[in-house]
């Protein structure tokens, strides 16, 4: 058994093959490999014997599936009402003319992923970044630079 | 491994017993650890804690606990020491040592009490704080006790005796007619009468049944959900069982986001310490009931959340909403009879079973009855979470308890109900809030987010974040919905960027009254409530966006620009250094200048101009006037 289709047996495995579990399976190996190679797709669809039309339409109707590499570091910002009201399209931009890159991109040299979210329900400390899953409120510039900086 | 509980009278014996090794007088210091004191480095302080009172040699005389969320987000890190309820602000790992000193000699640090704004006064038991004071906490209250992880913790407060109750004491039917008698409203935006959804599964044909807690909180600006399911997962785990013994259901599900990664690891814990006592499983406390949960991690999609779409997730498909002619009641997942209920619906039904529908009914307003959780957040001094009793005015919600606008600035509105709710003005500030009279205001209640708008936010483009929102969530599936948020948007924006034609607001309202006659589900009839609220009470701006090019709050960017005063300006260089765009031009005791034409508009020179000089202004719907000739000298102000 190849890489891919050991984990992706390991994990539906860990489901009982439930058909049901479909979504879960996907947010698994989307953790596991940071994205959904075309491979471990086909796996899930024979493992599970689901129709791979069906699981494609599934991996591409939720938002939290890719099914391109993400960068080693994901910068994630808050565009939900709180952080909106309090300045999140400013930090946005700041970001995003640091990083040279649009939400939803990679940085060529696979540093850096840039997305949004709707809301992280930290409204209260708005506007909120993650930087691998470290969340921060309203970082200034030099903040900003020190945390790219240290994302190697 | 715990000891599996087999009647009432054994959980009766554990509570005697955990409450019997617990000793009431030792000091207890608590760390919030819900995600919004994380941010401000909560873990750290937790840790910092732990080691700091093995240093100064005070394990047996102190305690150290982590809890879920109170609610003060804004003031996080929160420490509170019991049992005196002394509540530490703002709290650094450095402070660490001084507040173990403090309590070990019984005393307080007035540093890091709480300073009322007004006053001066240091006020420091929690309750006092005028944040805490003005609030009821009865669903969200006991956070502050429990550490998550701890089921022992959710039963020495008197944790699952609700449910021992209802199993030993009461038929399905009673327990159903008691909430019936609560008039206990859906908390997750709709209202509906949840034990009229209830009555309906019940009774509804086929077997088996299901019931569902919907975390899937979506709403942006709203985080009550999450702060239960994290910091009281019990609470909603009790609520649960309570109702899938009234409807006859024996399995359930949990549907929480994945952007809720706290939530999920607090509600995994719990189930596992929830079976290993007895409280999930076969033969639940000894009452023949069996029942069992499955917890479903939601993949990022908004309309989810939706009752219907949100059971086809469940099945592992799509998440989209279908018509519900047939109710979900009927026929939900599976094609099966499916009750479900939002996080903070389950939460409260434990405390209507123990303490009665009477006195659940005596809080509350004639329709609305007992408490509601608001993310209260934006431009409001006391950010959190609050709870409050139904029909507190909106007033005392944002002043009182919220402390007012932040930096002294002008109330403008206060958006409510997330995406499907309105923005509601100053006028109306007197309101009481409750289900039915927000839906009067042409905004809702929905699940609880009020967002504070002030004079600086501009109303066209909240509407336009909405809609735009909304047009990335839409599923597709209907037109209406999809192709109506499309026009909507393409409108807004060229609104926002001064590209707004005579005739635009018409054909806004036009579309508005077709999304809310025609779409599928809930996200589309109500898609366009943002817009149209925003018309109905701030039409003058949408005018002022189109026939005058002009953004009243200086917000949009394409319709406002920034100038520095000539006369104002003191050379200090700083906006100079700050320019990503290089855009601003002067030196040393040389007044700067903006060159408007390389400007992006990005508002830093605006942010860190000093505001002793306040030199730079935002300038919207007027010319702006020449820069002052190359080498002019500043006219120095006199400081002090």
């Amino acid at each position: 058994m190849t890489g891919v289709s050991g984990l992706v047996a390991k994990v539906v495995d860990s489901y009982q093959r439930d058909k049901d579990m479909l979504i879960q399976i996907l947010l698994d190996l989307q953790s596991g490999f940071g994205w959904l190679p075309a491979e471990a797709v086909t796996e899930v669809s024979k493992q599970l014997g689901v129709p791979i039309t069906r699981v494609y339409q599934v991996a591409s109707y939720y938002k939290a599936f890719s099914f391109s590499p993400k960068g080693r570091h994901s910068v994630t910002v808050c565009l939900g009402t709180a952080c909106q009201v309090r300045g999140a399209p400013r930090l946005l931009d700041r970001i995003m003319d640091r990083l040279k890159l649009k939400p939803g991109e990679t940085s060529g040299d696979m540093r850096f992923t840039l997305s949004t979210v709707n809301c992280l329900g930290c409204c209260a400390l708005g506007p909120v970044m993650v930087v691998d899953g470290v969340y921060r409120s309203n970082p200034s510039t030099t903040e900003l630079e020190r945390i790219f900086e240290a994302a190697k | 491994m715990p000891k599996k509980l087999f009647s009432l009278e054994e959980l009766e014996e554990l509570r005697k017993e955990i409450l019997s090794k617990r000793e009431p007088d030792k000091p207890v210091i608590t760390v919030c650890t819900g995600t919004g004191c994380q941010t401000y480095g909560a873990t750290n302080v937790y840790e910092t804690f732990l080691q700091e009172v093995k240093n100064q040699g005070l394990e047996d005389k102190l305690g150290v606990k982590a809890t879920g969320c109170h609610g003060f987000c804004e003031k996080g890190v929160v420490v509170v020491v019991f049992p005196e309820e002394i509540s530490y602000l703002k709290v650094k790992p450095e402070d660490v040592p001084e507040v173990v000193r403090a309590v070990a000699k019984k005393g307080i640090l007035e540093r890091l009490l709480y300073e009322d704004p007004v006053t001066g006064k240091k006020i420091a038991k929690e309750s006092e704080i005028p944040f805490y004071k003005n609030q009821s906490r009865i669903v969200f209250g006991n956070n502050k006790y429990i550490d998550p992880k701890n089921i022992e913790d959710y039963i020495a407060l008197g944790g699952y005796s609700a449910l021992s109750k209802a199993l030993s004491q009461m038929s399905s039917d009673q327990v159903l007619e008691e909430i019936d008698k609560a008039n206990l409203r859906g908390r997750g935006g709709g209202g509906f009468p949840a034990s009229r959804k209830w009555k309906e599964t019940k009774n509804a044909p086929g077997e088996p049944k299901y019931v569902i807690v919907n975390c899937d909180e979506g709403d942006p600006g709203a985080y009550m959900d999450r702060s239960l399911m994290e910091g009281n997962p019990h609470s909603v785990l009790e609520g649960l069982i309570i109702g899938a013994y009234a409807i006859g259901a024996h399995e359930g599900f949990i549907y929480v986001r994945q952007e809720y990664p706290l939530a999920c690891e607090n509600l995994n814990w719990a189930i596992k310490q929830a079976e290993e006592y007895g409280f999930l499983g076969e033969n639940i406390l000894g009452s023949g009931f069996n029942f069992r949960v499955k917890v479903h991690r939601g993949a990022g999609a908004f309309v989810s959340g939706e009752s219907s779409a949100l059971m086809s997730a469940v099945e592992g498909k799509a998440g989209e909403p279908r018509f519900k002619y047939i109710h979900t009641a009927v026929s939900g997942v599976k094609g099966r009879p499916s009750n479900l209920n939002n996080v903070e619906t389950w939460a409260t039904v434990p405390l209507i079973i123990n303490k009665g529908a009477d006195w659940f009914r005596s809080i509350g307003t004639e329709g609305s009855k007992g408490t509601k959780i608001f993310s209260l957040v934006g431009k409001v001094n006391n950010t959190g979470l609050v709870e409050v009793p139904m029909g507190m005015t909106l007033r005392q919600v944002i002043y009182d308890i919220g402390g007012g606008i932040l930096k002294g600035k002008r109330f403008k509105a206060v958006q409510t109900g997330g995406p499907s709710g309105g923005v509601i003005p100053e006028q109306y500030l007197d309101t009481p809030v409750d289900f039915d009279e927000l839906t009067k205001l042409g905004s809702m209640m929905g699940s609880g987010g009020m967002v504070v708008m002030d004079e600086d936010t501009c109303m066209v483009d909240v509407a336009r974040y909405f809609v735009n929102f909304l047009c990335e969530e839409s599923c597709g599936k209907c037109i209406p919905c999809r192709e109506g948020l499309r026009l909507l948007r393409v409108i807004l924006n060229d609104v926002c960027q001064g590209k707004g034609k005579e005739g635009d607001i018409e054909v806004i309202e036009e579309v508005a009254e077709v999304m809310a006659a025609a779409s599928l589900c809930a996200l589309g009839t109500t898609a366009a409530n943002p817009v149209l609220s925003t018309l109905r009470y701030f039409r003058d701006e949408y005018e002022a966006h189109i026939k005058e090019k002009r953004c009243p709050a200086k917000f949009c960017k394409d319709l406002t620009s920034f100038y520095i005063q000539p006369e104002k300006c003191q050379a200090c260089l700083i906006c100079l250094r700050n320019c990503p765009a290089g855009a601003i031009n002067g030196d040393k005791g040389l007044v700067h200048w903006i060159a408007q034409e390389k400007c992006s508009k990005c508002g830093i020179c605006f942010e860190v101009c000093p505001p002793r000089f306040s030199a730079v202004v935002k300038l919207s719907g007027e010319p702006i006037p020449e820069p002052p000739p190359p080498g002019t000298k500043v006219i120095r102000k006199k400081e002090g």
